[in-house]
């Protein structure tokens, strides 16, 4: 099991160091996987994180010069980490301006990510930071409970208003309730709702757009013959939303999100080669 | 326009409709009184007095005059309620307190009477807020009878006189004393706290005094406590009006000039905190 890859561009640098705050702001712990071609970041839906699930997923292509792996064996060529992408997200702080970031899979008394950070330096001698963050191997036996999660049957699937107004509007309506009421349509409309004793207030938004959906047969989904004007609602935790529209830093071209009526909100933010998707529970 | 989306079941029904194009000149000013949760909301054909009290000792009013508005409708001779003042800076900042410059947000405020809660349309950018607060049983709002013609000195100060000096008032002392006199020091703050006592002296012409009428030596103590609040209104105005009346009551009236070039007016009432006799002086 061999790991090792090296950034040099600083764009790719400062994207892939947005990525990985994004997911210490989503994410406590996490499972790392490698292949040949990507790096995922999985969150599984546990009870103690609340039933919160999350897939992202980046082409290493995008960010890494050079990118070699070799996994468990040939026919299962991957890995699985256990990680803290806060520890990532705090290693990468000191490579804002390096000259290379290298990463790699070591063992030392315990099996770690090593980040090898070379700093600008004025003489001969190169400065070199390394960080050692311990990781947990992942065994085989349990891959299988990091598949990809499928894009839930959902009632109504929309594009997300600008994230910036959507955030501050969910942050005031945290300060009033635990819960809010996200509904939408097939017309473009969708409303963020909260009640409670003192105070109810909605944010209608309007003119935001239906995704097209196809499924794998090539017909068009199901919701097709839905009533445009009707809405498909889930009353969801307001904590974990503004986790979502707080911690985001992939400033993405394309935000949507898919709504299964009083079951379950889909979040999928796009940012040319970075997918990044959220599943949020609703509340009984 | 999207605020006239609403249901066309006419105004006639509300007896207090207001609306303002940007609705931070009603936010930043209720800022400036937001040390208690529950206000009063009083209204009537001049405009909204907010009042908000602290204590039985300390009493905030915010002026919004009915010229900031760009519709004010009073239908009834004075329109009273209360209501939770942080639920509705939270309603009146739902599209974020430092909106991109060029784009505001739109305000249109109803309330039907009694019993009914108080509605806020708010638009920015094609998106709407519809927010419904409750409203409260109005209570009795103290009188501190403080008229002008009782009044023993006032000082009008530029407010970046007394801002920093507000700003780092000594929070362990227990009182703010405040000295007015017609003769040497003028204008005094003393705080007595851990690490000893400080006093800051204002000569009578600093260019920052823009008024001085003293007529008697005056020395009052005020609860740091009740007064460390107004410190919100302080850093908006742009003047200060200081006036203590014959019985010790201090009045604190801040002029607030809105991002529309408009006055407002927000002023603290406050009880000295006690008597103090010669010798201590």
């Amino acid at each position: 099991m061999r790991f090792r890859a090296k950034i040099v561009d600083v764009a790719c640098l400062n994207h892939f160091t947005r990525v990985i705050n994004t997911i210490a702001k989503l994410a406590k712990t996490c499972t790392l996987r490698l292949t040949v071609d990507k790096l995922y970041f999985i969150l599984t839906d546990k009870v103690a994180n609340g039933g919160v699930s999350m897939w992202c997923e980046l082409n290493q292509g995008n960010f890494f010069d050079e990118f070699q792996m070799e996994g468990v064996a040939a026919e299962h060529n991957e890995i699985y980490l256990e990680l803290t992408p806060e520890n990532l997200s705090r290693a990468l702080k000191t490579a804002q301006n390096a000259k290379t970031v290298k990463i790699k899979l070591t063992n030392k008394h315990c099996p770690c990510v090593t980040v090898a950070v070379e700093l600008p330096s004025l003489s001969s001698s190169s400065r070199i930071v390394t960080h050692d963050i311990p990781v947990g191997v992942i065994p085989r036996r349990l891959w299988n409970d990091f598949r990809e999660p499928s894009v839930p049957d959902f009632d109504v699937s929309i594009y997300l208003p600008v994230l910036k107004t959507m955030k501050s509007v969910v942050e005031r309506m945290k300060n009033l309730s635990n819960c809010i009421v996200l509904e939408a349509n097939l017309n473009g409309e969708m409303n963020l709702k909260i009640e409670t004793d003192l105070v109810s207030v909605t944010t209608h938004f309007k003119g935001l757009g239906n995704p097209p959906w196809v499924s794998e047969d090539g017909s068009q989904n199901s919701t097709q013959d839905r009533d445009p004007e009707s809405m498909a609602e889930a009353r969801i935790d307001i904590r974990k939303l503004l986790q979502l529209l707080a911690g985001q830093q992939v400033n993405p071209t394309k935000a949507l999100c898919n709504i299964v009526s009083k079951r379950i909100v889909h979040f999928i933010l796009l940012h040319e080669e970075v997918s990044l998707q959220y599943f949020i529970p609703a509340l009984a | 326009m999207p605020l006239s989306t609403q249901p066309e079941t006419g105004d006639d029904q509300y007896v207090l409709v207001a609306s303002l194009d940007n609705v931070r000149n009603l936010s930043n000013i209720l800022k400036a009184i937001h040390f208690k949760d529950h206000a009063t909301c009083f209204a009537t054909t001049n405009g909204i007095k907010v009042t908000v009290e602290n204590a039985k000792c300390l009493q905030a009013n915010a002026f919004i005059q009915a010229g900031i508005f760009q519709e004010f409708i009073v239908q009834e001779e004075s329109v009273t309620f209360r209501i939770n003042l942080a639920v509705l800076l939270d309603c009146l900042t739902i599209f974020g307190t430092n909106s991109l410059p060029g784009t505001s947000t739109a305000l249109r405020m109803c309330y039907r009477g009694y019993g009914y809660p108080l509605t806020l349309f708010l638009e920015e950018g094609g998106v709407v807020t519809v927010c419904k607060i409750n409203t409260e049983e109005p209570e009795e709002t103290l009188d501190f009878d403080f008229c002008s013609t009782n009044v023993v000195n006032k000082i009008i100060l530029q407010s970046e006189g007394l801002r920093e000096a507000f700003a780092e008032l000594d929070m362990t002392s227990e009182v703010l004393q405040i000295t007015m006199s017609p003769d040497k020091p003028y204008f005094r703050l003393s705080t007595f706290g851990n690490a000893g006592s400080a006093h800051l002296d204002y000569p009578k012409d600093s260019d920052l005094m823009e008024a001085f009428h003293c007529n008697q030596t005056q020395t009052n103590r005020y609860k740091i406590s009740l007064l460390k609040p107004s410190t919100k209104a302080l850093v908006l105005s742009c003047k200060v009006s200081i006036r203590t009346d014959n019985r010790g009551f201090l009045s604190l009236q801040y002029m607030i000039r809105n991002e529309d070039g408009q006055i407002c007016f927000v002023e603290y009432y406050c009880c000295p905190d006690e008597d103090i006799t010669e010798s201590e002086l």
